[in-house]
């Protein structure tokens, strides 16, 4: 075998062998996107009825809690970061990065100080490699949120910010996470998280209606003091599952491209290798002649 | 709706427990028990930890663990939110 059908016949290997994994990586994560997009809706009800309650409270009574009002100064803001564990998700991790990124200029050309909260490895390693600092971060179980650990963030973050500023608080959270719009498509979302606007959110109930005056056990101030925290959870394991359901859907369109990718390859390959040994064949076949052809002269001549 | 039974929706955090009619409902607050009969004033509580009973028109009980959360009543919809919350 000549060298260079040699080389042709190893990259066709070598490309098959990736379009096993990429293929199976592909089956994968589309069994998985079912299941994390049932969570979402499984979820919905408890953060319909937590944003119902919120909205309910915020409406009839007058009481200034310290997670709504805006404060008069905001000098440091947090941003928290929903990334994937694992790469190999197409530009699932970057999006969100680079959003990070333009919403820190933004923050910092008002005069902000900005803070991470960092969720999923690859932000870790991202903030790691760039030597940039950061509060916390939870790594780990991406792809299969708990709620446990988006009530772990939900208690960083409200430490942080009932905190005071000069004892290295912040004023001000945002979210920054993928959002599951459909398979095919996926967005980055930035959310102020807080000061809360409690009106803003998809589950947000119908203008028309009107609240019943509610009766509050024990009183309004402790109720809302109950519901804030409550409600910050049930938006952060949204945004969890949403971030999960999106990485999915991110890791199977960009394993089903990759599987193309090495089928055009395969077929280049062969296509190549085919035209390399055919080559080969004439090479030869035209030194036997020439050979023979030499051999018959030479015997002539003597 | 009908006037003389309440709707009842028990939702944990990462699923909706259980819902249906019934006709009495009684849950723990920080305050102390409540009893929830059709025609309840709005409300909202807070849950202490235990237990929620649910009565069905038929008079059959559910009993549903609930804890960490709250309670909502209006025009007959009774909603149980919890963090963690079973049927038993």
């Amino acid at each position: 075998m000549g060298a260079q059908l040699r080389v042709y016949r190893q990259k066709i290997k070598s490309a098959q062998t990736t379009k096993k994994i990429t293929r199976a990586m592909e089956l994968i994560s589309a069994s998985r996107i079912a299941k994390a997009q049932q969570r979402v809706v499984a979820s919905t009800p408890y953060a319909r009825a937590v944003t119902r309650a919120v909205s309910a409270v915020a409406t009839y009574s007058n009481v200034d809690h310290p997670l709504t009002t805006e404060p008069t100064r905001i000098d440091r803001a947090a941003i928290v970061v929903f990334t994937s564990d694992r790469g190999l998700a197409g530009a699932f991790s970057s999006n969100v990065l680079k959003e990070t990124d333009q919403l820190t200029a933004l923050l910092q050309s008002q005069g902000k100080e900005v803070v991470y909260y960092l969720v999923g490895r690859k932000s870790v390693s991202f903030f790691g490699f760039r030597r940039r600092a950061s509060v916390r971060s939870w790594t780990g179980g991406t792809d299969l949120p708990q709620f446990d650990t988006a009530k772990e963030i939900a208690d960083a973050i409200l430490e942080a910010f009932k905190t005071d500023y000069k004892d290295g608080g912040v004023d001000e959270i945002h979210v920054v996470y993928n959002r599951f719009v459909s398979m095919i498509s996926q967005v980055p979302e930035v959310v102020r998280l807080l000061p809360l606007e409690v009106v803003e959110g998809e589950q947000k109930p119908s203008a028309d209606e009107v609240f019943p005056l509610y009766e509050f056990e024990p009183d309004v101030t402790k109720v809302l003091d109950a519901l804030l925290p409550v409600y910050i959870e049930s938006r952060l394991f949204n945004a969890m599952l949403q971030s999960a359901a999106s990485e999915h859907a991110a890791r199977q369109k960009a394993m089903k491209s990759a599987t193309d990718n090495a089928e055009k390859l395969i077929l280049n390959y062969t296509r190549l290798s085919n035209s390399a040994r055919q080559a080969e064949i004439t090479q030869q076949i035209s030194e036997i002649v020439g050979g023979a052809d030499a051999l018959s002269s030479a015997g002539k001549e003597d | 709706m009908s006037a003389n039974t309440l709707q009842v929706n028990l939702v944990a955090a990462d699923q909706a427990v259980w819902s249906g009619a019934a006709k009495m409902v009684v849950a723990k607050t920080v305050e102390g028990e409540i009893g929830l009969l059709p025609g309840h004033e709005p409300l909202l509580a807070i849950l202490g930890d235990g237990e929620v009973r649910i009565t069905l028109p038929e008079g059959e009980v559910i009993k549903a663990s609930a804890a960490e959360g709250f309670l909502s009543v209006e025009h007959n919809v009774v909603t149980v939110v919890a963090r963690h919350a079973a049927i038993l």
